[in-house]
């Protein structure tokens, strides 16, 4: 058996998600070989090489994949897959976005976000935002599963595998990259953060979301988050939003502030370590799943931990 | 342009969902139904695009399901959408078998943009709107948070994991939805009234020559890991101590 791991990457680095997809890859079994495909990415390529249990590194160069769009991946994706059984891509928006196209020409049903390997052809999913968890087995002939980063321990960089090199597919594509706003910052990033700190509602506006969480992230040296609510009140952007449809995260310690527990953003958070819930109404659900519950106004509690801590 | 939007009729949002005891699903007997929010999202997208002048051709709803997915087409009809196709089946038609049948239906339909919503909060399978796209060898904007058109091609602003990504992407084209893109309407009176006379075709998978067998079988379905509360902490000083004796801090 072989499988094909399709790298999350910045060319010049590795995402941390591809590391937890070859441990997935490692729990199905078989050979692994890592795709990366990127423009200027021999950093990335170099990155993966280090990767343990990695038996080589298909490194892809084009302009074309400096974004990975869908449309390009597939075309170079799908006529490899005659050499592979199977294709293993990180659950993040690159790979979420990438998957299906690859699954849909392989005529094969995809496995979105696996948690666990069962064995070869069975794998173990969450549905309805993680109220019910699904063990399905799949029939088809090759397997194409996403893989979520939290349910997996990335691989060490021990590894020194060989790094080939592939041509490009030819083009020309029907989409073309215009621009991006991507966030800088000094923080951990959310989704592989040991410590989360996010913000709900309750903060009220941008100024006091700055002002009240993010000292007591840095205090914390954690990644920060936010609920939908706060994300749709422009108090925080969208790439802080944990949740169903955001971010999943399962940090050591996820401080959730003035956020009431909905399902939808539980389903981002509830297999975080340890959970603190800072809020006023003592009866929120979020402290249904708390281990450490704090009732009380944040506005007072926040500036007192910050500054004790 | 002419729009088509794929609707799925799915568990009410703010029900929680309860795992059968015999571990077969979910239990749906008795259970609130609604259309999909991101597909409520979609058909906004679609009737703001028509009344912005952008397109000028119908838009046309589809859904995949039992009978009573009639009712969602109907909300969708009620929100601005021109007619209706429902393909009846009890089956749960995985995403793959979705996209192959809403391929058929845009050979013959022939729009210029399906819009479908980024996922199902039931299945969370996040697929079909790209597997469509591949099937029609189609380019697609996913997770869109802004759509502009510009000429023959759309300009999708993409919700990513780091931040915002803008796309060029040729039309005919595939859009899928988030939750940003818009505030769905509500229907009014009046247009629950009028869309009770607009027309849905009943169709099923057949009719498209699609085999809706499912393959990926369930094992089983199960109750995920609870996690029980906690306890509550008097004052901050109680809340680092706990944290420093657990090792968090
Ligand atoms: C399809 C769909 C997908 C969704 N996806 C997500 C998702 O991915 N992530 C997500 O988070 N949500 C998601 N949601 C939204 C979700 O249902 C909730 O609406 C949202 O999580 C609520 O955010 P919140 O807890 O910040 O706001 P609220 O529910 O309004 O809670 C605010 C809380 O702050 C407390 N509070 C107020 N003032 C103070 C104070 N001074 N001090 C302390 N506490 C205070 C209140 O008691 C309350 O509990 C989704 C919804 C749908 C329909
Ligand atoms: N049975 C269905 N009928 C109509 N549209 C569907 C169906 N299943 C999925 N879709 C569309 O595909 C989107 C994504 O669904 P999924 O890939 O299942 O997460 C939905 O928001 C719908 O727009």
């Amino acid at each position: 058996m072989a499988v094909l791991v399709y790298a999350e990457h910045s060319n010049a680095a590795l995402n941390d998600a591809t590391a937890k997809t070859v441990a997935a890859a490692q729990a199905f079994g078989g050979d692994i070989d890592v795709l990366v495909a990127g423009h200027n990415a021999g950093g990335a390529a170099a990155a993966a090489a280090k990767l343990a249990g990695v038996r080589k590194v298909i490194h892809v160069e084009g302009e074309v994949f400096s974004h990975a769009l869908a449309e390009a991946v597939e075309a170079l994706v799908v006529p490899m897959m005659s050499g592979y059984d199977a294709f293993f891509a990180p659950a993040t928006t690159t790979g979420k976005n990438v998957a299906p196209r690859i699954a849909a020409k392989l005529d094969v049903m995809q496995v979105s976000e696996i948690t666990k390997i069962i064995d070869s052809s069975t794998f173990e999913r969450p549905i309805y935002a993680g109220n019910a968890i699904l063990t399905v087995k799949s029939s088809d002939a090759k397997k194409v599963v996403t893989v979520r980063g939290t349910a997996f321990q990335a691989v060490a960089a021990t590894g020194s595998a060989s790094v080939e090199t592939a041509a490009a597919p030819a083009g020309p594509f029907k989409s073309a990259f215009v621009s991006e706003e991507i966030a800088k910052s000094d923080r951990p990033e959310l989704a592989s953060a040991k410590r989360v700190v996010s913000g709900g509602r309750a903060l009220a506006s941008a100024e006091q979301f700055n002002q009240y969480i993010l000292p007591l992230a840095d205090k914390l040296g954690a990644g920060v988050g936010a609920s939908r609510a706060a994300v749709d009140a422009g108090y925080a952007p969208n790439d802080f939003q944990v949740g169903q449809t955001g971010k999943v995260v399962a940090p050591e310690l996820y401080v959730a502030v003035g956020i009431s527990g909905a399902i939808q953003h539980l389903a981002g958070m509830k297999d975080s370590k340890i959970i603190v819930a800072i809020n006023k109404d003592e009866e929120a659900p979020i402290f249904q799943i708390a281990d450490y519950g704090l009732v009380g106004d944040l506005f007072k509690i926040v500036p007192e931990l910050t500054e004790k801590l | 342009m002419k729009v088509l939007v794929p609707v799925k009729r799915v568990i009410d949002p703010n029900v929680r969902p309860r795992v059968k005891a015999d571990g077969s699903g979910v239990d749906l007997a008795n259970i609130k139904m609604a259309m999909n929010p991101f597909c409520e999202i979609a058909v906004e997208e679609a009737v703001k695009m028509k009344e912005k002048g952008l397109a000028t051709g119908e838009i046309v709803l589809v859904s995949i399901g039992p009978a009573q997915a009639q009712e969602t087409l109907r909300v969708g009809l009620a929100m601005g959408a021109d007619r209706g196709i429902l393909v009846q089946t009890d089956v749960a038609v995985e995403p793959l078998a979705v996209a192959k049948i809403l391929k058929a239906i845009v050979d013959a339909e022939k729009p210029d943009v399906v819009i479908t919503g980024k996922q199902a909060i039931d299945d969370d399978s996040n697929q079909t709107g790209q597997m469509l796209a591949a099937l029609l060898d189609w380019p697609q904007g996913t997770f869109a948070s802004g759509v502009a058109k510009d000429g023959d091609k759309l300009s999708v602003t993409r919700e990513v994991d780091g931040g915002l990504q803008t796309v060029s992407i040729q039309l005919p084209a595939v859009v899928t939805t988030d939750l940003r893109l818009n505030e769905p309407r509500f229907a009014s009176l009046p247009n629950i009234m009028k869309a009770k006379k607009k027309p849905i075709d009943t169709k099923t998978p057949a009719d498209y020559g699609v085999d809706v067998t499912p393959r990926l079988t369930i094992v089983k379905v199960a109750e995920p890991k609870k996690r029980e509360a906690g306890e509550k902490v008097a004052d901050v000083d109680a809340l680092i101590a706990k944290l420093k004796s657990a090792g968090a801090i």
